[in-house]
């Protein structure tokens, strides 16, 4: 077929051009800005001197930087793993059942994902309130005393880190539904010849199976949950959020509440770099990990 | 399989069965309960005890979340914001997923895996230059400024491209020989030939807007150009907490995304597996 490429490429040009340019000013700009910034004692908005490494150097010594590392470190100790489970076992059991009541039982599961996450703060701030909520009504007539959940420094990141499962689950069971979906029936079918168990079934065929989903749930799950940011915040109000500091939460709070943009992206920087290599390397070490299954 | 076998299998069958229904509907309780709580007057809200039900419904709570909120602006904006970031980004994407997928152009390798490796970015470490960006754009406390950082998502770009990638070549080469613009050519063939797509992804991306918090609440300082989800959590009263009003402008938040999820719930789920890489 003849295909006229100059045209082909102003063409292409044309149609490339709006996202190229959204994409240069609102992200590649930023990303470059961020690193520069990080080396300059700059404030939020205005040029500041260079000064070298200092940024980072000062991080090495900083109490409440490293506060914002073990935070985030236990946050995501405490959703990614056990997140991935819930949503494994949640999609075992929607995937046995059929039509309309599989599409109900998997709406009630779903719609906390699809909310905002101020609604998912509001109704949980409600539901574990110390004086009215329900879930103290619960905790009385068990005869356990009640909790301040979200001003007790010991109870603030796991409750944080509960609702965070709760309102994150829905997407990792949609994701789990279709690897189980694309598991031909045969499979099963031989293995019941078998009079293989349940456990024997679920260890020897849909685990290695859904591998590659897990994989990809993990993955996704880390990379969300190290950018914390919106539910510490929110139920932080009123509290003390230097107890709970998360990175971003400590990038906010350095720009915006100290107006020390340099240090502030050193912070950002570092969990850029963070992002990149765990997500490369997650990658990776699940697709050795594959390989060595096959 | 011996009879005996089969029975146990059922029996423990049921079992499961049931335990997840009662799983899902222990997992939704929070929200009845939300929804029933902004229902009830004051009064009840805070008795010591478990209602189910309130005794006397009341709409006090919505008329006065209304009433004495910004609510109705914040509304506003959300909408404003979510459709003007939907059409801009799912246009943008859709010429773009085309030019890769079916035009040869230099720098078409380069883009597309500048495209895929834009996921691994965590957008939240660009908050400080984008506050900078919209500041010195003079866009703080404006709809554009809300919109601009959420315009780039790349998956939209990777969606397009893959089912673009699908439509038969034949459409391609008759339309050719009948000497059809490219424009043509996209617009004629390729998008009314992906609506489903297009519906699903613009559905999801509604969504995201909708829900972003963030960005809409470090770039906005002003009362009147919050986004909803930003304003119901940053106006408390001056006299106290009135959790029923709170929760009521909580519903009021969650409504639109959340019927848009129940009116097209295949589509929804459709276009988050596909987000994640998976066909569904």
């Amino acid at each position: 077929m003849l295909r006229n490429s100059r045209t082909e490429r102003l063409v292409a040009l044309v149609l490339v051009a709006p996202f190229l340019a959204i994409y240069l000013l609102a992200f590649v700009y930023p990303t470059v800005q961020m690193f520069r910034i990080s080396f300059t004692d700059a404030p939020l908005i205005g040029a500041g001197q260079w000064v070298g490494l200092d940024n980072y150097l000062r991080l090495d010594n900083d109490p409440m930087f490293r506060r914002a590392v073990w935070n985030t470190a236990y946050f995501v100790l405490m959703t990614v793993i056990p997140g991935t489970l819930i949503a494994l076992l949640i999609a075992l059991g929607v995937s046995r059942l059929k039509g309309r009541f599989q599409a109900t039982v998997l709406a009630l599961f779903f719609l906390p994902y699809i909310l905002p996450v101020s609604v998912v703060y509001l109704i949980w701030d409600w539901t574990l309130n110390f004086q009215f909520g329900i879930a103290m009504h619960v905790l009385d007539w068990l005869g356990i005393p009640r909790v301040p959940v979200f001003k007790s420094r010991a109870w603030f990141l796991p409750a944080v880190a509960g609702v965070t499962i709760w309102w994150t689950a829905g997407f990792s069971i949609l994701l789990f539904l279709a690897g189980l979906r694309s598991i031909p029936v045969e499979i099963y079918e031989a293995a019941a010849l078998d009079n293989s168990t349940r456990w024997t079934t679920f260890r020897r065929i849909t685990w290695p199976l859904l591998w590659p989903i897990t994989s990809l749930v993990l993955t996704i799950q880390l990379i969300l949950q190290l950018k914390i940011f919106d539910q510490v915040y929110l139920f932080s109000i009123g509290g003390r959020p230097n107890d709970n500091m998360v990175l971003v939460y400590y990038v906010f709070q350095k720009a915006f509440q100290q107006n020390q943009g340099g240090r502030a992206a050193a912070v950002a920087v570092t969990l850029f770099v963070l992002v990149v290599v765990v997500s490369v390397l997650q990658f990776q070490l699940l697709r050795l990990a594959e390989r060595r299954r096959r | 399989m011996n009879a005996m076998a089969a029975q146990r299998w059922t029996f423990w069958g049921g079992i499961i069965t049931a335990l997840t229904l009662v799983w899902a509907i222990l997992w939704a309780f929070p929200l009845y309960w939300g929804v029933i709580s902004s229902l009830k007057p004051d009064d009840e809200v805070i008795r010591p005890y478990i209602e189910l039900w309130p005794e006397t419904p009341t709409l006090e709570n919505y008329i006065s979340a209304v009433t004495t909120t910004q609510i109705g602006t914040w509304y506003v904006n959300s909408v404003a914001v979510a459709i003007g970031v939907t059409v801009i980004t799912i246009f943008i994407s859709m010429l773009c997923g085309y030019a890769i997928s079916q035009l040869r152009f230099p720098g078409r390798i380069a883009l597309w895996w500048l495209i895929l490796a834009s996921f691994m970015v965590p957008t939240s470490a660009l908050i400080i230059n984008h506050f900078v960006l919209v500041a010195n754009l003079g866009l703080l406390n404006s709809w554009a400024g809300i919109m601009l950082p959420q315009l780039i998502h790349p998956v939209i770009i990777i969606v397009y491209k893959q089912f673009f990638d699908q439509v038969p070549k034949d459409f391609r080469e008759a339309a050719v020989m009948d000497n059809a613009s490219e424009f043509g050519i996209l617009f004629k063939i390729y998008v009314p030939m992906n609506w489903g797509v297009t519906t699903a992804l613009s559905i999801v991306c509604f969504i995201w807007t909708w829900n972003a918090f963030l960005w809409p609440f470090l770039s906005v300082t002003r009362t009147e150009m919050m986004t909803i989800t930003v304003g119901i959590t940053q106006v408390n009263d001056a006299f106290g907490v009135y959790y029923a009003r709170q929760l009521s402008a909580a519903v009021l938040a969650g409504l639109p995304v959340a019927l848009a999820y129940l009116f097209f719930q295949r589509r929804v789920t459709e276009a988050i597996t596909l987000s994640a890489g998976i066909k569904g």
